[in-house]
């Protein structure tokens, strides 16, 4: 592997690809020693992170520490400055167009403000992933769209509806489907319970536990809600940023279940997952 | 002590905006590119491209038809005075036909549009830049240079050019009015002066500059909307930059344009010397 080297995206056949074979142990997406800066800012600094197939991995950490920015490299949405990003163990700038296209498809991202597109209505919106990567018509599409609305709990009324006229929790809702209905094998989400209230929140996780459930869909979950952690996490990664942490000393400062998270020692760990402020005025007045 | 300190920031000042200029001239140059790969890999979809189309040409309609007939009648009250001191006020057809469908008809209605479309582009992509739409387009297996960029582009390409033709036809109309029903210029006069000073070249060659005037105006408010700054304020930079650009561009474009039909002009029918 070329890791570290420029992102640059090199070009294989797909025939060449196709035939490598992928173990049941390669994580389904690997972040190796990833890098990642806006201008001067360093966001993220040689992150190493796997992710294995069907479980639910839990991002935290707090504002500005890069939790989004390594969700967006996971999906190959962002650029990483420097370090390799592996899907099924394939760097994917090994691969050609047609299959990094197709493999991105396997792929379903809940985007913090739900990023509904606002000229559409709730329909299209749903079905955009269908109508452009399937030759399936109008026909086919809608029942596929009313199920997927079904499942998230929304009534096919909302289907003519405006993004702009749906609640926080109803876009959310929408978004969710929107990603489902493509059948994706890993889901992203990006902060799904900011901003709703608390039973919606709980609606919210109850949705991504049933999504993976039903679907065996592997779940990668970005959050500073701690009743989220313990409600679906099989595994919690703790960023630190990077400006904040020791030198020599990785951006990654926790890896373990919630239980562990609770119990842990580091002080930075459990002032996080028990929400208390400490000296932190103190310290974000000096820095 | 202090004024080298001072002359040294204004060096450093005017460095830095120069490597920024060019900066944005590179990036508009590859986005320019991709664009071009993008739109040689097949039409948009039907429905977004009529959608675009209709966005771009229909609802520009009514505010092109006003700009031109103004700027029809306009011309008409500014040059009857000049022309009428030399008694040559029924050549005052040609002059409006040939000023507007040569230079004001196709540079105003572009920087009408510029206004209209353009700025309505970037802040309608900036917003969605802003709010992770484009990601999500990509996340849902679309291209955004492809879904977003190239109706826009398309639209903006072919109908700027049939606007600037409405406008043209509006300016000229207005002119006739004006001139004939109100300042007594005689209407058969009018209109054979303007069919024998304006030829179908200098109709061809304002369509032409209007193309152009109008692959520029989307090219740069795509590109604004694209590299949009965070926040409502960043929207606002984007769709103001998208106008100002766009203005200089069309502009820039209009003098370069300019001197090329004219020397293809007299190219293709030799005899009278260019003056460039």
């Amino acid at each position: 592997m070329r890791c570290g080297s420029a992102w640059r995206p090199a070009r294989r056949t797909i025939q060449e690809q196709e035939t490598q074979p992928i173990s049941a142990d390669t994580p389904i997406i690997e972040l190796r020693d990833i890098s990642c800066r806006f201008g001067r800012q360093h966001v993220l600094r040689e992150i190493n992170i796997s992710v294995h197939r069907g479980e639910t991995l839990v991002i935290i950490g707090e504002s500005g520490c890069g939790k989004s920015v390594t969700l967006k490299v996971m999906m190959s949405l962002l650029p990483p400055t420097a370090g390799c990003l592996l899907w099924d163990g394939r760097d994917v700038r090994d691969l050609a167009t047609q299959q990094f296209n197709r493999m991105r498809l396997r792929f379903g991202f809940l985007f913090q403000g739900a990023a509904l597109f606002d000229s559409m209505d709730v329909y299209d919106n749903v079905a955009f992933g269908l109508t452009h990567n399937t030759d399936m018509g109008d026909d086919a599409i809608r029942p596929i769209v009313h199920q997927g609305l079904r499942d998230v709990g929304l009534p096919i009324d909302v289907c003519d509806k405006k993004p702009a006229e749906l609640s926080g929790g109803m876009k959310k809702r929408v978004a969710l489907a929107r990603a489902l209905v493509m059948t994706p094998e890993v889901m992203f989400y990006d902060e799904p319970t900011t901003g709703l209230d608390p039973i919606m929140s709980d609606v919210i996780n109850e949705l991504v536990l049933q999504t993976r459930e039903q679907r065996q869909v592997t779940s990668v979950v970005v959050t500073h809600d701690m009743r989220t952690v313990t409600k679906i996490a099989d595994r919690i990664l703790m960023l630190y940023p990077v400006s904040q942490k020791k030198p020599d000393e990785s951006q990654l400062i926790f890896e373990g279940t919630p239980q562990q998270a609770f119990a842990s020692e580091d002080p930075r760990v459990s002032q996080f997952v028990r929400g208390e402020a400490r000296d932190r005025i103190r310290e974000l007045s000096c820095a | 002590m202090f004024v080298v300190s001072q002359s040294h920031n204004l060096v450093c000042r005017l460095g830095a905006r120069t490597a920024q200029g060019v900066t944005l001239l590179g990036d508009l140059a590859l986005f320019a590119t991709r664009l071009a790969g993008w739109m040689l890999s097949g039409l948009p979809r039907r429905a977004v491209l009529v959608d675009c189309l209709y966005n771009v040409g229909v609802r520009s309609l009514s505010v092109v038809m006003v700009t031109g007939t103004f700027i029809g009648m306009v011309l008409s009250v500014q040059s009857y005075d000049q022309f009428r001191m030399f008694h040559l006020e029924s050549r005052l057809g040609a002059v409006i036909t040939m000023s507007l469908v040569a230079e004001l008809g196709p540079v105003l209605a572009a920087t009408m549009l510029a206004g209209r479309v353009g700025s309505a582009m970037a802040a309608e992509l900036g917003t969605m830049r802003v709010t992770e739409q484009i990601d999500a387009v990509r996340a849902l297996g679309a291209h955004p240079i492809q879904y977003l960029v190239v109706p826009r582009f398309l639209s903006c390409v072919l109908m700027i050019p049939l606007l600037t033709a409405v406008a043209d036809g509006c300016g000229i109309l207005g002119g006739w009015v004006f001139s004939t029903q109100l300042l007594g210029v005689d209407s058969y006069n009018y209109w054979f002066y303007t069919c024998n000073y304006v030829t179908a070249y200098d109709v061809m060659s304002g369509l032409l500059k209007s193309t152009f005037f109008g692959a520029a105006i989307a090219l740069i408010a795509c590109h604004r909307g694209f590299h949009c700054g965070a926040g409502a304020e960043g929207v606002g930079t984007a769709a103001t930059e998208s106008f100002v650009m766009s203005f200089i561009a069309i502009l820039i474009l209009d003098f370069f344009l300019g001197v090329f039909t004219n020397n293809l002009y007299y190219m293709i029918w030799p005899g009278q010397m260019s003056i460039i």
